[in-house]
């Protein structure tokens, strides 16, 4: 009994330790924002990794989204007669919810799990100290370009997986159900104000930075062997997963 | 070099596409207008603005003529209402407003309804006719009571 209370307690330090450890790694990480040398180049590689490499994905998983919406939404709303509301309801729940929340999960496996398993293999195979000896800031070359890579390229992903979706719900709801277009269109433009597009986007900058900062927290960290790499990333990908959830659940609070 | 050229293309057209569909999402349907609202001022008293809020529509024969800029309190009895019209409607001087609901339950709007005059509205009149919504609770209460009465 004693022992399992000193684990937990054993277990409770270790985990605020590696909180603390991330938020100052997070912290020593983007305060290199602001100094030089710039890291132009390698930011638009990043961005070409993370952001165009998860385009594809993204806009299938957002037109699907906005398809089921659509469909499951007309089904439920023609109980009550109220289908002229499909639109709002479809709109509503890509902007506000669906597609910040997908879109990062989409991103976290397509993204995240490539960034942590690449620091990974980069510290495995010396890579770091190859670039420190090239008398390189390994922290703002490999890790301040990801991370920044990921805050600025997610909102720019939702926003795409939000314009696909509905496009994609209103083929749906218009073309397939037989809504009236112009209700359609009419009852969507009336119900979304921009509170609502603020809120998802300010969501998708807060994930994309999330998600940023523990991918390559976790490479950073990986023990260095292929086990090591292994674990940290799925560990990455799992607590991005579960830390997006959270912290929507936490920004939505304050949103509504 | 020429791949980073490539790369660097690519990466401008994703942002680019990015970046258009969040002015998209913002202009279309967050009602962002372009650079500041083209239209003229009218003011309305009404004694009950019944539930007619900032940003409800204001209606000429069913189509949007303008928006309600502002609801506020005035002397601390009336509803006054700031609406904003756009400028290629013409709205007669004994023309008459009232505040109308879209279908039953639906929001409120302020339905502008054209007199016969020749004069028109002009920017920071007040319109003189004004008609309060009417109070689906109260007409029921009024019913039922003077039903009890026989």
């Amino acid at each position: 009994m004693i022992m399992l209370v000193g684990q937990l307690g054993r277990n409770v330090i270790r985990g605020v330790a590696k909180l603390g450890d991330a938020t100052l790694f997070a912290l020593d990480t983007l305060r290199l924002l602001f100094a030089p040398p710039w890291q132009g180049k390698h930011f638009v590689m990043q961005i070409y990794a993370v952001g165009v490499g998860s385009l594809i994905i993204i806009i299938i998983t957002g037109a699907f989204t906005g398809m089921v919406l659509s469909l499951q939404g007309y089904h439920m709303l023609v109980k009550v007669g109220t289908e002229a509301l499909l639109g709002p309801a479809v709109a509503l729940s890509l902007i506000r919810e669906l597609g910040p929340v997908l879109a990062a999960l989409m991103f976290v496996g397509r993204a995240g799990s490539s960034i942590t398993a690449e620091i990974g293999i980069m510290r495995v195979t010396e890579q770091m100290d190859a670039l420190e000896m090239m008398a390189v800031n390994s922290q703002a070359r490999v890790m301040l370009t990801r991370v920044i890579a990921c805050a600025v390229s997610l909102p720019l992903l939702v926003a795409i997986f939000d314009v696909v979706g509905l496009f994609a719900g209103y083929l749906i709801g218009v073309e397939m159900l037989g809504v009236n277009s112009g209700v359609y269109i009419g009852e969507t433009i009336d119900k979304i104000g921009m509170s609502d597009i603020e809120a998802g986007l300010v969501k998708s900058l807060y994930f994309g930075l999330l998600v940023g900062v523990i991918t390559t927290y976790m490479g950073q960290r990986a023990t260095a062997t292929t086990e090591g790499v292994a674990q940290a990333t799925t560990q990455a990908v799992m607590l991005c997963s579960v830390m997006v959830l959270v912290l929507d659940y936490i920004i939505t609070s304050f949103y509504l | 070099m020429q791949n980073y050229k490539k790369i660097e293309m690519i990466v401008g057209v994703f942002v680019l596409v990015g970046l258009i569909s969040i002015s998209w999402l913002a202009v279309e349907l967050g009602g962002v207008a372009g650079v500041g609202t083209k239209g003229y001022t009218l003011i309305a008293v009404f004694d009950d603005a019944g539930g007619v809020r900032e940003g409800s529509d204001v209606l000429l024969a069913g189509v949007t003529i303008g928006k309600v800029v502002s609801v506020s309190l005035k002397d601390n009895e009336e509803a006054l209402m700031v609406l904003n019209i756009s400028n290629d409607v013409k709205i007669t001087t004994d023309s008459s407003l009232s505040v109308r609901t879209k279908g039953l339950i639906g929001e409120k709007f302020v339905r502008v309804n054209q007199g016969a005059e020749e004069e028109y509205l002009e920017n920071g009149d007040e319109f003189d006719d004004t008609e309060s919504p009417i109070n689906l609770e109260d007409m029921i209460g009024k019913y039922i009571f003077s039903g009890d009465a026989k």
